[in-house]
């Protein structure tokens, strides 16, 4: 049985707004029988304000295909349909406080359905872009469609390229064959042989590094630590599009202290993700610079001190 | 009040004859029973009457046709890679639609190493075509692996024709028996089955051992290779307490295997009589002429099987379903698709699979149970409208995309 939230429960076992709304103005459809889930999102919006008064759905799934149904009209009703809109499909497994990896298409299928209602309000066609294909890379809930489009765009050749660019495989490598199926289909389609010793394709020219990197040891403590800064906040939309954040604590010679949270904090790939910091501070500020988290500073410290003396 | 368990197709609860049984082989017991010391003699005569147990309930013919594997799986793995390895000319592996992932997952990777695998395709009640297997019955053919009872409807194949047919063309032939064993009476030595597939916790003994019957003079090659163990043909120390538990299970079995077919045949037929009395829109697959006696799998349209489950489960009532939704998958179970059972049932299959221990006043506590639920989820259901289903549903909702 799926690790669902106590609240996936509550909402599955109790949902709110079933059924279909009272003279709706706006229905989305999502899904399909053969799927195996559909969800029909009836509206009503206030045209005057463009407030979504009332929510209703009607869904064909499972547990938590039922919760993600319930909890996104809970969340909507209320807003404009601008701010509707807004809501994204974590928001949705959030609310829920989370969704199994293998189920957050559940949570894709109420956004999708959000989507399709408020351009049936506004009289808009509305663009699929529903998943397809199997969920190949549970660890990071990846599936076969992204990781094809992923290596035709890019021209990957090996796992690992397909694991840097999509994320799937790089956590319990439980669907590294499925992953190297995939590219040797892929690689057949344009008349190539899956070679899983093939190199990498050449990382592109690193861009120019900017002036401060060029001129180590040239910029003041308090130019420094803006300088880390700066580089840390331009990581963490990345890093919260996948639920996650970083922050750092303590700056100590070329020691950067960071504290990884939310979907970060526990991740398997947390310790791959502080290392493409530190690479990414390096490759900044021109000098070695260590990223460590948070949690070390206190085992750190004392031979830090012991150093001092 | 009690949880009632109806997953027994999944797994059994141990007898406690069993686990009495096996209790000294984890500290008197311990020896080693390739040792030589006195340590070894009780642990090597609890297998050798283990293996006698379990001889007696296939009746198998001799007690060294028995080989101790860790499950079923081992034991499919290890039957159809044998075959391979003692024919290596022949390229061709027969068997089903409708096998279980210890045979299909092995015969899709099979395939990648240029095997080419037949299977026969199953009609809607999800028996085979037998004419359609005569044909492909060939010299090419290195193995035929069809298994005995299918796990998710309990239909029954006709192994021993098979096998006879497969025997006649010098065809090596394996049956995956993990369901049937126990239910079904056999007499392997009256057979043409070569290789034979069990595994110990589908008949009230513990997980982690299982055993394939290998008939005498069948050409074997062994998966694992090592020490002496079962006359070399699975090298490892033996699961000594899991043996002997298996060998009391099968003693169990036997005593217990007209029960099954009368007593537990009874309370599934009223499980199912009940429920399809009282939902509309709900039928049995699989052939009900021929299957398990302890099997119900029932497909209830307009709703998915994983919702089902939740709220059997939160009535304490544990069942299984083919639902994707279960798996994580996208596709309902192969089993359904592979009968064409329609999506409109086949996301919603619930199957009940009884035990011994199953009493009457529980099967009418399910019985009461499910109508409601189903009728609650089919009210959330954009397929199920104020009077029933909605007419053309794949038509009824289709969205509209740019």
């Amino acid at each position: 049985m799926w690790d669902y939230s106590e609240t996936v429960k509550e909402h599955f076992y109790n949902p709110r707004n079933a059924g279909a709304v009272a003279e709706a103005n706006a229905v989305g459809d999502v899904g399909s029988i053969s799927c195996g889930d559909a969800l029909r999102l009836s509206l009503k919006v206030n045209p005057d304000t463009d407030i979504i008064e009332d929510a209703g759905f009607q869904t064909f799934g499972c547990g938590s295909a039922i919760a993600s149904s319930s909890a996104l009209t809970e969340i909507i009703k209320g807003k404009t349909v601008d701010e509707a809109l807004k809501v994204t499909n974590q928001d949705i497994a959030e609310y829920l406080g989370g969704l199994p990896p293998e189920k957050m298409h559940c949570s894709v299928m109420g956004r999708e359905a959000l989507q399709a209602a408020i351009a049936n309000y506004r009289g808009e066609e509305w663009k699929d872009d529903h998943e397809e294909g199997a969920l190949i890379c549970k660890c990071f809930a990846v599936d076969e469609k992204l990781i094809e489009d992923t290596i035709r765009t890019n021209n990957l050749r090996t796992l690992q390229e397909v694991t840097n660019y999509t994320k799937a495989g790089g956590g319990c490598a439980a669907c590294h064959e499925g992953i190297e199926e995939v590219l040797a289909r892929v690689l057949a389609e344009r008349g190539e042989t899956y070679d899983p010793d093939a190199a990498p394709m050449l990382a592109p020219e690193p861009e120019p590094l900017p002036l401060a990197a060029q001129a180590p040891g040239k910029l003041t403590n308090f130019q420094r630590m803006r300088r880390i800064e700066q580089v840390i906040e331009s990581i963490r939309p990345t890093l919260r599009r996948d639920g996650g954040d970083v922050e750092v604590v303590e700056v100590d010679g070329n020691t950067v202290y960071v504290n990884m949270t939310g979907a970060c904090s526990g991740c398997q790939m947390a310790s791959m993700t502080v290392s493409g910091i530190q690479q990414r501070l390096m490759e900044d500020l021109g000098e070695f610079i260590r990223v460590v988290p948070a949690g070390q500073m206190a085992q750190a410290a004392p031979a830090h001190a012991a150093g001092g003396h | 009040m009690a949880d009632i368990y109806l997953d027994n197709n999944a797994t059994t609860a141990c007898d406690l004859a069993v686990v009495d049984a096996m209790l000294p082989y984890f500290t008197e017991q311990f020896g080693n029973p390739s040792s030589i010391h006195r340590y070894a003699d009780g642990v090597a005569k609890g297998i050798a009457k283990a293996r006698r147990q379990i001889q007696a309930l296939l009746g198998a013919q001799h007690d060294s046709e028995i080989i101790f594997t860790a499950c079923g799986t081992e034991s499919d793995n290890t039957a159809i890679l044998s075959a391979l390895k003692c024919y290596p000319n022949r390229k061709e592996i027969i068997t089903t639609t409708v096998e279980h992932p210890a045979v299909l997952n092995l015969c899709k990777q099979l395939e990648k190493e240029d095997y080419t695998v037949h299977y026969l395709k199953v009609d809607g009640k999800g028996r085979l075509d037998m004419e359609e297997y005569r044909s492909l019955l060939t010299p090419n053919v290195a193995i035929v692996s069809v298994m005995w009872a299918n796990n998710e409807t309990g239909t029954l194949f006709p192994v021993v024709e098979m096998a006879e047919l497969a025997n006649a063309a010098g065809v090596q032939f394996h049956t995956d028996a993990v369901q049937a064993v126990g239910k079904v009476a056999m007499d392997l030595k009256a057979t043409k089955i070569d290789m034979l597939s069990l595994s110990g916790h589908k008949l009230h003994a513990p997980k982690g051992i299982g055993v394939l019957y290998l008939k005498r003079g069948s050409r074997f090659r062994p998966l694992l290779r090592g020490g002496h163990q079962e006359r070399g043909r699975r090298a490892g120390t033996e699961n000594a307490a899991s043996i002997v538990g298996l060998g009391v299970a099968c003693e169990q079995a036997m005593q217990h295997m007209t029960y099954e077919n009368t007593h537990v045949k009874a309370l599934r037929d009223r499980l199912e009589a009940g429920i399809l009395a009282a939902v509309p829109h709900a039928f049995v697959t699989g052939d009900p002429d021929n299957r398990l006696p302890n099997t119900a799998n029932i497909a209830f349209e307009y709703v998915e099987g994983e919702a089902i489950l939740m709220l059997l489960n939160k009535q304490g009532i544990a069942a299984s379903s083919g639902s994707a939704c279960t798996s994580g998958s996208l596709e309902p179970s192969h089993v359904m698709r592979a009968m064409d059972i329609p999506y409109t049932a086949a996301h919603g299959t619930i199957r009940f699979s009884l035990s011994r221990y199953n009493t009457t006043e529980e099967i009418d506590r399910v019985i009461a149970a499910v109508p409601p639920l189903i009728a609650q989820l089919r009210k959330l259901s954009p397929y199920w409208g104020e009077n029933g289903p909605v007419a053309d549903p794949e038509k009824a909702f289709a969205p509209v995309y740019a």
